[in-house]
């Protein structure tokens, strides 16, 4: 059954090919079906070969499977092969199933639109570039769906191609990324040369035997990769696109921008974590980055009008906590709440579509209001969903991941009083805005008719992904409750063991129960807000602060401000200023000094006898100079 | 004679400055004249008298009368209304200044002597119908052909300026006739 | 005869030529110009007969001679030529004697 590996990538690749090839030929049926059935067939398989490596795990808790060598040069001869271990296996799964369930989705959504075919071409060129970024065997091909993700996103987001918004976030959200890429490759080209591979167990391997802790070619390839990282996960500094990305269809933001792409950057750091325990410093930079960011977009979040401009955010505070996991050294935690969160966060984004499409296109949440009853399912979908995010105890599956997080912060050798309360604080708000969002939303008197009801393509995720968000924690239980863990343990055969202070476990109840307390108050918060006034709610972040800040906060606290003045200006002023050819004048000025001259010596032919013989006369001195004085 | 000569040096150059800086056509033609005659002097006393009659028949006698004739005939009015500015004679004079130191520092002033002794006539008609026969032969054709060039230049089938048709070469047989019948 | 200065009738002759190129640089009147140039023939001559006199021979008058009969020859054309000028062009200015301009 592991054989099939290569299947799991080729289906939707075939899907890519053949709805590019035919594009304008297929009906819609017929296009909806080679889109999401390759995914569909994908995630099948993918659940089989998961299926057998878990009931029957190859040697050495691996499975490798070269196809062929990509080209051989210089010594650098990477090949297409993918590694099969623990966490890939979650990060297909995931990738299949969930991309599946999205597309099926689109296949409604998107009906209506003249790009439908575009859309899925689109779309399983991504999943299929996702899928070799995750089972890639080396750096090189895991940078080429690296970069096919980015495309992909940039084709994605700028979708409405006459939307000029769209065209300029796409656009936004390329550059910025390769901002990121760049750091990466560099990060590549010194792995290279320093350890002569590419392919990354050997890489691991020769990294931890020849760099010495802290030296500084791990901590220059670590930080390099973070770079690349951070552009991708859309963490500080390089997180402005995200927002903007969701100009983009909605099911693009549900797939791309909340469960696979963004995550990327995480599975990055997790793939080459050896590299990061060789650089500590690096590491705790991972968990600082982590944990700022997360506090940053958790109070933006607090503060936007657009229902999907509070998602984007939310994705960007999720993401921050699991890059927190990293820095501490919980790689598995890290990849838990990756999973949770794909669940969740889809869920809320695809429920967001429903209501965006049912209103006819509105994202406003203030024109938002009452869709309890109008829209059950999407209402009782987006609640599971905020539930699942703000960690609410014991019933969603966010709570499980996240609370993991929060008391590993804390517990783990390498954490910190300081990520812990930034953790803690972020939960709090985290249930706050969310809260906010549902309460606004579902809630109140109808702002907007109605105008569009979803069906079953777009219900039937929607239930699919609602039940994983109850359930999908329950696979790994906190010590307190029992120690029933077998996502860790599966993932202990991929991911080094977070080395824990003595005695933390003690201590997990406890945490769990501080996480509990923060994400009820949150609510209770909001609760309070809402029964107070509608205007309360929508001046939330007003409260306590003026109104200077709420804007501050509702701008991304003016990162895209500060980038335009320091990047961008004085790029367009060169180029505008280089615009009239800098080397013409160079020629030009040839050009004109000859016509000069011409000029010159017209005027010299004047026709006038005695200019003439003066010129003569003047020749005659030159020469009886030259007699006279020899 | 010496003393002569630098008499006549000067007298020459006096001379020659006012012909170019008259604006009176028919004073600088006589100023000319005067020049040439100064001229005249000097070659004697350099001991050429030959060239000296020569100068004072052909040069100012022939010459310059020419000159006198074309203009009467050509009504130029006494006083030329061609006025250059002062401003134009700049340029000329420091390209002169400069040729001019040139010329003289190319003579050197070595006060070298010259022979003393005149060169008679002749001398110079030995030389002239000896080895420079060919020469006087060229010049001589030369002379014809200006002749015979200038009839025809000046000549016109109309022309407002000849009023005197006894100095247009148009009508000699016509003025035969006439004389003829008269 | 006492004798004369080899250098200083040159210098005499070099002075007298300068004077007519200034004033054919300088005056517009064509029957003036051709009066210059005589000036310089009749300069360039009388270098001839110096430096005929310094070697006591014939041979520099001669060639005055022949400067001279060009000179002749040379006025009756130019004269001439002016006549026909003052016919086409109405004066004697030479500047107006512009069609070769450019």
């Amino acid at each position: 059954m592991l054989q099939l590996l290569w299947v799991v990538p080729a289906l939707p690749a075939a899907g890519f090919v053949l709805l590019a090839l035919l594009n304008r030929r297929l009906s819609r049926r017929a296009a909806a079906l080679i889109g999401a059935g390759s995914v569909g067939l994908s995630a099948v398989v993918a659940i089989l070969v998961a299926a057998s490596f878990i009931t029957s795990p190859p040697p050495g808790e691996a499975y490798r499977q070269v196809l062929w060598t990509w080209f051989d040069t210089g010594g650098l001869a990477p090949q297409i092969a993918f590694y099969l271990d623990a966490m890939s296996v979650i990060f297909i799964l995931v990738i299949t199933v969930v991309g599946f369930l999205i597309h099926l989705y689109s296949t409604e959504f998107m009906e209506r639109d003249e790009g439908f075919t575009r859309f899925f071409i689109y779309m399983n060129l991504f999943v299929a570039s996702m899928l070799v970024l995750v089972l890639a065997d080396n750096l090189l091909l895991l940078y080429l769906g690296w970069e096919g993700v980015g495309l992909c996103s940039y084709l994605l987001i700028s979708f409405w191609q006459r939307d000029l918004q769209s065209v300029y976030a796409g656009r936004k959200a390329f550059i910025v990324t390769r901002v990121g890429d760049t750091a990466l490759i560099v990060g590549l080209f010194l792995l290279f040369t320093q350890l002569h591979t590419l392919e990354i167990q050997p890489l691991m391997a020769g990294a931890a035997k020849e760099w010495a802790a802290g030296s500084g070619f791990a901590v220059a390839a670590a930080a390099l990769l973070l770079g690349g990282a951070v552009g991708k996960s859309a963490q500080l500094p390089l997180q402005t696109w995200l927002p903007d990305a969701m100009a983009g269809p909605t099911p693009v933001s549900a797939l791309i921008h909340a469960a696979t792409m963004v995550t990327a950057g995480v599975y990055l750091i997790a793939r080459t974590n050896v590299l990061y325990t060789l650089a500590p410093d690096v590491r705790l930079a991972v968990a600082i980055v982590g944990t700022v960011t997360l506090l940053y977009a958790c109070f933006s979040a607090l503060a936007q009008h657009d229902i999907k401009r509070v998602l984007a955010y939310s994705t960007m505070s999720q993401i921050g906590y699991m890059f927190l996991a990293l820095g501490v050294a919980g790689w598995s935690a890290a990849i838990f709440h990756f999973m949770t969160h794909a669940f969740f966060k889809a869920l809320l984004f695809l429920a967001a579509g429903v209501v965006i499409e049912a209103l006819g296109g509105e994202h406003d949440i203030f024109k938002m209001g009452g869709l309890r009853r109008k829209l059950p399912a999407a209402f009782w979908a987006f609640v599971i969903g905020a539930a699942s995010l703000s960690a609410m105890p014991l019933v969603t599956s966010g709570f499980y991941s996240k609370d993991l997080i929060i008391e590993t912060s804390l517990g783990a050798v390498d954490g910190n009083a300081w990520l812990w309360l930034g953790a803690l604080a972020g939960s709090l708000l985290t249930s706050v805005y969310a809260f906010r969002v549902v309460f606004v939303v579902f809630f109140g008197d109808p702002q907007t008719p109605v105008t569009r009801r979803p069906r079953w393509r777009m219900l039937l995720p929607l239930y699919v992904l609602s039940a994983l968000s109850v359930i999908g924690g329950f696979v790994w239980l906190p010590q307190w409750m029992g120690g029933f863990h077998p996502l860790e343990d599966f993932l202990d055969t991929a991911l080094p063991v977070t080395q824990r202070v003595a005695g933390s476990f003690a201590y997990t109840g406890v945490s769990a129960l501080l996480t509990s307390l923060v994400t009820v108050i949150g609510v209770a918060l909001a609760t309070v807000w809402l029964v107070e006034s509608r205007a309360a709610l929508k001046d939330v972040a007003a409260r306590p602060t003026p109104h200077a800040v709420q804007d501050f906060w509702l701008h991304g606290w003016g990162f895209d401000w500060l980038y335009e003045h320091v990047f961008v200006l004085p790029v367009k002023w060169f180029a505008r200023v280089a615009r009239d050819d800098l080397v013409e004048p160079a020629f030009s000025g040839l050009a004109w000094l000859n016509v000069q001259a011409w000029r010159a010596l017209s005027a010299s032919q004047n026709g006038l006898l005695r200019v003439y013989i003066g010129v003569a006369g003047v020749g005659l001195a030159v020469i009886v100079a030259f007699v006279v004085l020899r | 004679m010496t003393t002569l000569f630098y008499i006549a040096a000067v007298v020459a150059v006096l001379a020659t400055i006012l012909v170019i800086t008259r604006s009176n056509l028919v004073h600088a033609l006589l100023y000319l004249v005067v020049s040439l005659f100064a001229v005249a002097v000097v070659f004697y006393t350099l001991g050429a008298p030959f060239v000296a009659a020569l100068e004072v028949i052909v040069y100012a006698g022939a010459i310059m009368m020419v000159f006198v004739f074309a203009v009467m005939l050509l009504n130029v009015s006494a006083d030329s209304p061609l006025r250059v500015p002062p401003s134009a004679w700049i340029g000329p004079l420091v390209l002169v200044a400069v040729l001019l130191a040139e010329l003289i520092y190319g003579i050197g002033l070595s006060n070298h002597a010259l022979q003393a002794g005149e060169v008679g006539p002749q001398q110079v008609s030995e030389a002239l119908f000896g080895p420079y026969v060919l020469g006087v032969e060229l010049a001589s054709m030369l002379l014809l052909a200006a002749l015979i060039g200038a009839r025809h230049i000046a000549a016109q089938p109309e022309g407002p300026a000849l009023e005197d048709p006894q100095l247009s070469g148009e009508e000699p047989d016509a003025r035969a006739d006439e004389g003829g019948e008269a | 005869m006492a004798a004369v200065s080899l250098d200083h009738g040159l210098i005499l002759a070099a002075i007298l030529f300068v004077i007519g190129f200034v004033g054919l640089l300088t005056r517009r009147n064509l029957i003036v110009v051709l009066a210059c140039i005589e000036i310089m023939l009749n300069a360039a001559g009388l270098a001839f007969v110096v430096a005929g006199a310094r070697w006591g021979r014939p041979d520099g008058q001669v060639m005055f001679l022949f400067v001279l009969a060009m000179a002749a020859a040379e006025v009756a054309v130019g004269l001439a030529l002016a006549i026909r000028f003052q016919q086409s062009l109405g004066r004697l200015d030479v500047d107006d004697a512009d069609e070769m301009k450019g």
